[in-house]
């Protein structure tokens, strides 16, 4: 039977009750009578034979450019880049999409007898990856190859002797990225595209970029004018990075872009459950589901936190395509939008979800406060395409237990911008003015930025300017069984329950109010009419 | 004393409820017109049915009903596959008629049973298919199924008994003729016999909860094949058309019935032959005029009904 498309459910009363993500947990939750529910497609199949489709790809390239095998020449400088720890969500199964892409590509490089191969993670300002991290990318072959010779590198912002600034856009907008891979004669970037946001230009000019490029798409008015996200034609960070990119390329890198699709088998067998509708359930998916809500209830956080961690997604390719940036791209969307594309007309006054475990800055880490706010306002708010799926005024209620808890290595300008910046004001405005170059270009940060596992100083910030345009459109954000006090130094409002959440709500957009709950993850982008 | 199970024992074992706003997938159980007979028609099951139909099925009707066959000569010159198509009044009906076919005929015989009604439970599937040979014929509406089963069976050499009312008549009279039959005849170039039972309605009537005692009468009329009547108006015959002859057939039967062979055909040939579906009138004239081969007198009912208290 060939996947089923995702869809629109109006709840009624033999509506079962509704997951809702809850962290390291999940609610069951009965919705009105009347409300909405959008749920992801099912997953498609995946690529009979990944490796044959990679070579193809590599071999029949789109756009102007030449079959990889034409490009690889003796002597010549190659620099492999591709997607850090932040992607796929959750981690994949081995072989890593990238290790496969990697392999097959080495293995074109070594038979065209190129000595000079670099691979660089483009971490962007992102924490830099674990050698166990990378070894699960990349696969053992790779690592052991070329680790150990120092030719496993991790792109660095603030070296400024691995930088090059290669000029201005004609809107003034700094262009400066990883000199290694500015000055090789080819440059490969390996995309696993997991949503419409990533791949494009954005692979090179923001993932080996520095903040003085950064600053040009990540900040305030950039986000408030990205509409969404995930539609690269109404966002003005995508126009910032495709300005940038285009910039790069007529500065004369020359880009080899591999682009790859996954479908949304997200979760492995024992969780089935989260990729099924609830009035489909088996009893085994009952017996699962309440088995791991009564365990995981009785389950102290941090083990709680390890055992999801460690979770990996059974993800398959769904497509591969390599060649120049903007066609491979526009491919890219294509297929993922063939996955992930739900239809829904109208929007709601209220926006419901229930948000996981994980989002891209937490990976082996803490899901804090800030990253809570991130993810729900910066990432499933801009779950669409079109008009966002709540109408400008209403409502967003988030179900996460939002702990006032931090990876003191991983984040700790998260913790300084919490209790400093927080306390003091949640303005974007005023943040981004008063307090972004002080954290952005403190040495402390830096240092543990550039020497241990710490996302950049100026990373909680972004992380904050994301909800940017949510936090403009919606009248009120209401957080389910969070810990109140963090929510409320974000200038959120807490509640118990959704009942309570949602009597809440109604002071906002009225009596009698529409409700529509997002179903994710998997991965889902509402086409809102 | 009630035993309550944990919720969470509940919560498990129950099966979540279905949304009413989404259309329910119609699931493909081994029921009703997805029943699959085909093991009913292995060897072992035939010879099982056969000896159940001479040991039992034939004696039982043979004491109950005392039936007497008519115009069983018309099926002498038959080969092959025949449609047996019959009035139908009462559950014995198609006892009634298979005990009645000639051996070489009752030996490969299915009979086109209600799909929503002798095969809606496991147990009543699969007694009357292994019983009477029953294959589930959707009645409700047009099922390709149903009509690509009959006519594989017709193809494959088997018989068939069908009754193309539809279902038993409710107040004696017979009702009008679907296609099934004649759509089947057509496509298999099969021959349609008519037959007409007359009497058993008093042994055994729709809504009846007692058997009675009576005498039964079977007519047989000449094979029917679809186009004869074409030939003869220089036009092709549709299933409809046909259907409508079949029924014809059946009525001239039914009047033969009621008053005899030669005058029957001298009303069949002016187009006076008695309306096989009663008059076009209220239910209480239907009634009184209801022959009384049809009719089961309060006589007739069993004694606890016709208790006044």
């Amino acid at each position: 039977m060939s996947p089923r498309p995702g869809f629109v459910l109006e709840v009624d009363r033999s509506t079962p009750p509704t997951l809702f993500w809850h962290g390291e947990g999940f609610r069951f939750e009965r919705l009105p009578e009347g409300a909405r529910v959008v749920y992801p497609p099912e997953p498609l199949d995946g690529l009979v034979d990944p490796d044959a489709s990679i070579r193809h790809a590599l071999e029949h390239p789109l756009g102007d450019s030449q079959p990889l095998s034409s490009l690889l020449k003796p002597g010549m400088r190659l620099t492999i880049a591709f997607d850090d720890v932040s992607l796929p969500l959750p981690p994949m199964r081995r072989p890593d999409i990238r290790q496969r892409i990697i392999e097959i590509v080495l293995d074109a490089a070594a038979a065209a007898g190129v000595d000079d191969v670099v691979l660089i993670a483009a971490l962007a300002i992102h924490r830099r990856m674990t050698d166990d991290e990378l070894r699960h990318a990349l696969g053992d072959r790779v690592f052991d190859a070329f680790a150990p010779s120092g030719l496993l590198l991790q792109h660095d912002a603030e070296d400024p002797g691995a930088l090059v600034h290669l000029g201005l856009t004609e809107k003034g907008e700094d262009v400066e990225i990883n000199r290694r891979a500015s000055e090789s004669d080819l440059l490969i970037y390996v995309n696993i595209n997991l949503s419409a946001m990533d791949g494009g230009h954005k692979s090179v000019a923001t993932g080996l970029a520095s903040y003085r490029s950064l600053r040009h798409h990540h900040n305030v008015r950039t986000l408030q004018q990205s509409r969404s996200l995930m539609d690269r034609h109404n966002s003005e960070m995508h126009s910032s990075n495709w300005r940038m990119g285009r910039f790069i390329k007529d500065a004369g890198v020359k880009i080899f872009q591999i682009e790859s699709t996954l479908n949304l088998d997200m979760f492995p067998s024992q969780f089935a459950f989260l990729q099924k509708r609830e009035w489909e359930w088996s009893l085994l998916d009952r017996a699962a589901f309440h088995a791991s809500r009564l365990s995981l209830d009785r389950t102290p956080p941090r083990l709680a936190r390890q055992i999801f961690q460690s979770m990996l997604s059974p993800y398959a390719p769904t497509s591969v395509q390599a060649g120049e940036v903007e066609a491979v791209h526009d491919v890219t969307l294509e297929n993922l939008h063939r996955q992930q594309l739900v239809a829904v007309e109208g929007q709601t006054d209220i926006l419901t979800m229930g948000l996981p475990y994980l989002c891209p800055y937490n990976v082996n880490s803490i899901m804090n406060p800030i990253l809570v706010a991130c993810l729900g306002l910066g990432y499933f708010f801009n779950l669409y395409r079109g008009k966002p799926l709540v109408r400008e005024g209403g409502v967003c209620i988030i179900s996460h237990p939002t702990p006032w808890a931090f990876h003191p290595v991983h984040h700790p300008s998260y913790i300084d911008f919490f209790e400093q910046v927080l306390a003091e004001t949640t303005d974007l405005i005023e943040i981004e003015k008063n307090y972004e170059h002080a954290f952005a270009t403190d040495p402390w940060y830096i240092h543990l930025y550039r020497t241990s596992y710490a996302y950049h100083g100026v990373h909680p910030f972004y992380m904050w300017y994301w909800c940017a345009h949510a936090l403009e459109h919606l009248g009120a954000v209401i957080i389910v069984g969070g810990d109140r006090a963090a929510v409320r130094r974000m200038g959120f409002k807490p509640a118990s329950t959704l009942a309570d959440a949602l009597e809440m709500a109604e002071d906002v957009v009225g009596r009698n109010p529409t409700i529509t709950h997002l179903h994710a993850p998997p991965l889902l982008v509402a086409d809102v009419t | 004393m009630s035993v309550r199970l944990p919720r969470i024992v509940d919560d498990v074992l129950s099966r979540p409820t279905w949304p009413g706003t989404l259309p329910r997938p119609l699931e493909r159980r081994n029921l009703g017109v997805d029943y699959d007979t085909a093991w009913t028609r292995e060897p072992w099951a035939r010879f099982l049915r056969r000896a159940f139909v001479d040991n039992v099925t034939r004696p039982f009707v043979t004491a109950l009903t005392s039936p007497r066959v008519f115009g069983r000569e018309h099926l002498d010159p038959l080969e092959g596959p025949v449609i047996f198509a019959a009035n139908h009044s009462s559950h014995l009906d198609t006892s009634i008629v298979v005990s009645c076919l000639p051996d070489r005929f009752r030996r490969r015989t299915v009979v086109a049973a209600a799909a929503d009604y002798f095969f809606d439970r496991p147990w009543k599937a699969a007694l009357w298919s292994l019983a009477l040979g029953t294959i589930p014929m959707e009645r409700n509406k047009v099922s390709r199924q149903s009509a690509d089963l009959a006519a594989s069976l017709l193809t494959d050499g088997w018989n068939l008994v069908i009754f193309p009312e539809g279902g038993r008549s409710r107040d004696g009279w017979g009702q009008e003729f679907r296609g099934g039959a004649a759509y089947l005849a057509k496509r298999c170039n099969a021959p349609v016999v008519p037959i007409h039972l007359r009497g058993v309605r008093p042994v055994f009537p729709k809504g009846g909860r007692a058997l009675r005692r009576g005498k039964v009468e079977v007519r047989f009329g000449n094979p029917l094949r679809p186009g004869d009547a074409a030939a003869q108006a220089d036009r092709e015959e549709d299933a409809r058309h046909f259907a409508a002859r079949i029924e014809e057939s059946v009525a001239l039967l039914a009047d033969e019935a009621e008053s005899d062979w030669w005058s029957a055909r001298k009303r069949a040939a002016t187009g006076r032959t008695p309306p096989f579906r009663g008059p076009a009138a209220s239910s209480w004239r239907r009634a009184w005029a209801l022959p009384s081969s049809a009719r089961r007198t309060s006589s007739a009912r069993s004694k606890s009904s016709a208790k006044p208290w």
